[in-house]
């Protein structure tokens, strides 16, 4: 980090500075320096921190007009769908707003597996991301029983029913939770305290994140630290911010399809089916960014170990980077981890799909593989493959594959050409 | 580009995976080309007109619309009634107000601000009067049945005489459209039911169509200003795109000449 | 040369922080718009009331929109009174005739004009309405005569349906 000791021009921005270091804070944020060979999987941080605000300003809005009560929920919707200006517009935009956060995070993390960021010095980072993800899986999920639809009913009977696996307490804990025998106002009530509460969780949390990012700096695709900051970055601003709003407007345009002519194709029909607590709908399914942890539940045939076993395929995570021993960090460099990586995404992507499957038959044998092998790439694969991979030669600097100038960095050259 | 690609085959493959529940039963619905689907997709008023005849002639003994209100049927996107027209039919509605200064409930002609009359006062009146099924409100109705208008669409013209070997007790009717063929309303449209006003043919296909296309309505109030709105957007979307993207270009080539 | 493309740079950055802003604050807009009365609160523009049980001399008070309305049946001495006030000593003049179509029914809304609370009757130093918050005094025809309130009290667009009922809004 060149922070050079910055001092505003101006007599009164000076004053202002010593007692509040505002500006330079805004001024470290612009100059902060950035490695120049980041692709475009890097600006999902980017698009991840606008995900989050649109999240906050369209539910404030929307709670203005939502009655949280087990009654009127469902009517107060349909009451902001109809009636309340732009109600729709604000809603489905809130509603296919989770959809793209979550999109835009598993690529996100996804970047991260690919490119080893978790690895040293990062691993707070890592940590930190980790805890955010499962605040926005806890958002996710109460923001979807606010709707009080039939999915959002049993959606929480269902999931709150996870603690009752836990022995001795487990049953008192679900009552605990629930504020009553069963879901019920109570239950919505405090959902929606929560679901209120959660994203300025986040918000924190990512001032964290961030912060711990600009202590070591970006990781970058070729993985290497940065020698020379005058050669291997850019600053900040206008290069990275003109490059994230490039990609955030792409990202954007997806988002917007998705909220003028498929609002409704990510969730679920039952849900416009107000919630009736005699009759379950015929398939349960939890929105689609749960689906692998779903899967992962259904997978065990015991209830408890079914929990343990959705937990720890999330909490494994967080010590990733103490799992993998490989000192390298990009897969670029990691010809073997690089097809275990892609074997990762597939057997991810197939959990998800036998996630939404009814559990039964050959899609529940799929979901018992994929499920061992989800664990055995973290706890095997991983660790073993530290020691036994033969990585390719690295480069010196990240400047010098753009330059071209040594022939065995055919490989990260390669990779180079594809940003563009 | 080539990520630009591959972000689109995650979006595709997570869609088409999410799609499942309703390819799980898949029956082949009856199709036909509905005016509101598409970019600039929008309803057919007469349609809608008719669709709100075919509504409160022969739906409406049963099923609610608790959501709409009369005033809706006025609205800029909607069936677009004049607005003398949508006084009147709210006028030919009895609603139940008060209570008064005495205390007592009282009934008056609608107005434009009243909320659809309700076939029945709760749900367990109308299972009572409907052999113990619930006739289900149909203000959403289209967003909540998987395979939205096409399957009400098939639904209403799906009655047929059960195959042998399905028995039906009293009350039950075999729908070949219907999850499980058996459903408890009887076929609710014949030939000639309704006398529409513009002289349409009221065939069962064509109140089918009208009637699912009121219901969409009914459902996305508000799919017109969506669509337009959307275009604008993306349209929008693109160009500033364009821009951003050429910016960016120029601010990069600042660098890019240096090395 | 070189001059001609710092321009064309210039205007490209200009043209896309202007293409930016505009659609910027057309985000903001419904994000405003939002809390603005909605659709169902504007088509509850009307209320009807039956005032045949109303005598003279009695205030009945109704809601409309959310806001109390003031009815009065006045007596003969409280029209007099109103009609004699001369538009000088008044603070927003307004002649009673205006106000009250029908000089024996006075329909207001049942709000003070300085800061909305909501007066009380028969009260204050013009035996009309008096608000207690800050001390407004209004006349028998709900003027402002003495106080803070800067406006006399509003009258509803009404009409008489019938001779028992008037319609508000």
């Amino acid at each position: 980090m060149s922070d050079h000791d910055y001092r505003p021009k101006s007599k009164v921005g000076q004053w202002f500075n010593d007692r509040l270091p505002l500006l330079t804070l805004a001024n470290h944020l612009t100059d902060y320096p950035t490695p120049k060979n980041l692709n475009y999987w890097w600006t999902f941080g980017g698009i991840l921190t606008f995900c989050l605000i649109t999240q906050i300003i369209t539910g404030l809005t929307l709670a203005m007009h939502y009655i949280a009560h087990a009654d009127m929920a469902f009517e107060s919707v349909e009451h902001i769908m109809r009636d309340v200006n732009y109600g729709w517009l604000i809603r489905y935009i809130h509603a296919n707003g989770a959809s793209m956060f979550f999109l835009a995070v598993y690529i996100h993390i996804f970047r991260s597996l690919f490119y080893g960021s978790y690895k040293a010095p990062r691993e707070i980072i890592w940590i930190i991301g980790i805890i955010i993800y499962l605040l926005m899986m806890a958002a996710a999920f109460m923001g979807y029983v606010l709707p009080w639809g039939q999915m959002s009913f049993w959606g929480a009977t269902v999931i709150t029913n996870l603690f009752s696996a836990i022995p001795l307490v487990g049953e008192g804990i679900v009552t605990w939770l629930w504020g009553g025998y069963s879901v019920d106002n109570p239950t919505l009530t405090r959902f929606f305290t929560l679901h209120y509460l959660i994203p300025f969780l986040i918000l924190g949390l990512v001032v964290l994140h961030i912060w711990a990012l600009h202590v070591p700096g970006n990781n970058n695709p070729v993985g290497i630290d940065i020698k020379k900051p005058s050669k291997d970055t850019v600053p900040f601003h206008p290069y990275i911010v003109i490059k994230d709003g490039f990609a955030l407007l792409m990202f954007m345009i997806v988002f917007a399809f998705f909220v003028f002519y498929a609002p409704n194709i990510l969730g679920h029909a039952d849900n416009y089916i107000e919630a009736n607590p005699m009759v379950t709908p015929a398939h349960i399914v939890p929105e689609w960014y749960l689906l692998p942890f779903y899967a992962i539940l259904r997978s065990v045939p015991d209830k408890l170990l079914g929990v343990v076993a959705m937990l720890s395929a999330i909490l494994i995570l967080a010590v990733l980077p103490w799992l993998d021993t490989s000192k390298i960090r990009s897969a670029v460099f990691r010809p073997l981890y690089r097809q275990f990586y892609w074997i990762l995404v597939a057997d991810v992507l197939i959990l998800g799909y036998v996630g939404a499957m009814p559990a039964e038959g050959l899609y529940l044998l799929i979901a018992r593989v994929a499920t061992a092998y989800y664990f055995l790439h973290f706890l095997v694969i991983l660790p073993v493959l530290g020691f036994k991979e033969k990585t390719l030669p690295m480069p010196l600097s990240i400047t010098e594959p753009v330059l071209g100038g040594s022939p065995n960095l055919a490989a990260a050259r390669n990779k180079e050409s594809k940003i563009e | 580009m080539k990520n630009l690609f591959k972000l689109f085959s995650i979006i595709i493959i997570i869609t088409s995976s999410n799609s499942y529940t309703f390819a799980a039963e898949k029956v082949e619905y009856l199709k036909t080309d509905w005016s509101f689907k598409g970019v600039f997709g929008k309803f057919d008023r007469a349609s809608l007109q008719r669709g709100y005849q075919v509504y409160t002639e022969v739906c409406a003994s049963c099923h609610s619309m608790k959501y709409l209100s009369y005033r809706n049927l006025a609205e800029q996107g909607g069936p677009e009634f004049s607005e003398a027209q949508a006084k009147a039919i709210a006028a030919s509605f009895e609603v139940t107000d008060g209570p008064n200064s005495d205390g007592e409930m009282f009934t008056r002609p609608g107005k434009l601000s009243d909320k659809f009359v309700m076939p029945y006062d709760n749900v367990k009146a109308a299972q009572a009067a409907n052999g113990g099924a619930y006739p289900p409100d149909m203000s959403v109705l289209v967003k909540a049945r998987g395979g939205g208008v096409d399957y009400i669409y098939s639904l209403l013209q799906g009655y047929e005489e059960a195959p042998s070997g399905i028995s039906l007790d009293d009350g039950v009717y075999y729908n070949k459209y219907m999850y499980g063929n058996k459903i408890r309303m009887a076929a609710p449209l014949s030939e000639g039911l309704v006398e529409y006003g513009d002289g349409t043919n009221a065939t069962v296909e064509q109140m089918s169509k009208d009637v699912t296309t009121f219901l969409m309505w009914s459902a996305e109030p508000h799919l017109e200003a969506r669509h337009q709105m959307g275009f604008k957007a993306i349209v929008y979307l693109i160009i500033l795109t364009i821009l951003v993207y050429f910016s960016m270009k120029k601010i990069w080539s600042r660098i890019e000449s240096e090395v | 040369m070189s001059e001609k493309k710092t321009k064309r740079r210039d205007f490209l950055f200009t043209a896309t922080t202007a293409v930016g802003a505009v659609g910027a604050a057309a985000v903001v807009w419904p994000m405003i718009d939002q809390m603005n009365p909605d659709a169902s609160v504007k088509a509850l523009a009307s209320t009807e009331v039956d005032v045949s049980s109303v005598n003279p001399g009695n205030t009945i008070t109704v809601l409309w929109r959310g806001k109390p309305v003031f009815i009065r049946r006045r007596t003969k001495e409280e029209i007099d009174e109103a009609r004699k006030v001369k538009m000088e000593d008044l603070i927003h003049p307004e002649k009673d005739e205006d106000r009250a179509k029908n000089p024996e029914w006075l329909v207001m809304l049942g709000v003070c004009t300085h800061l909305g609370c909501v007066p009380l009757n028969d009260k204050g130093d013009y035996n009309g309405w008096f608000c207690p918050c800050h001390g407004s005094h209004y006349d028998t025809s709900g003027r402002i005569r003495k106080g803070p309130a800067p406006l006399n009290m509003e009258v509803p667009k009404y009409e008489f349906v019938n001779a028992n009922t008037i319609k508000i809004g």
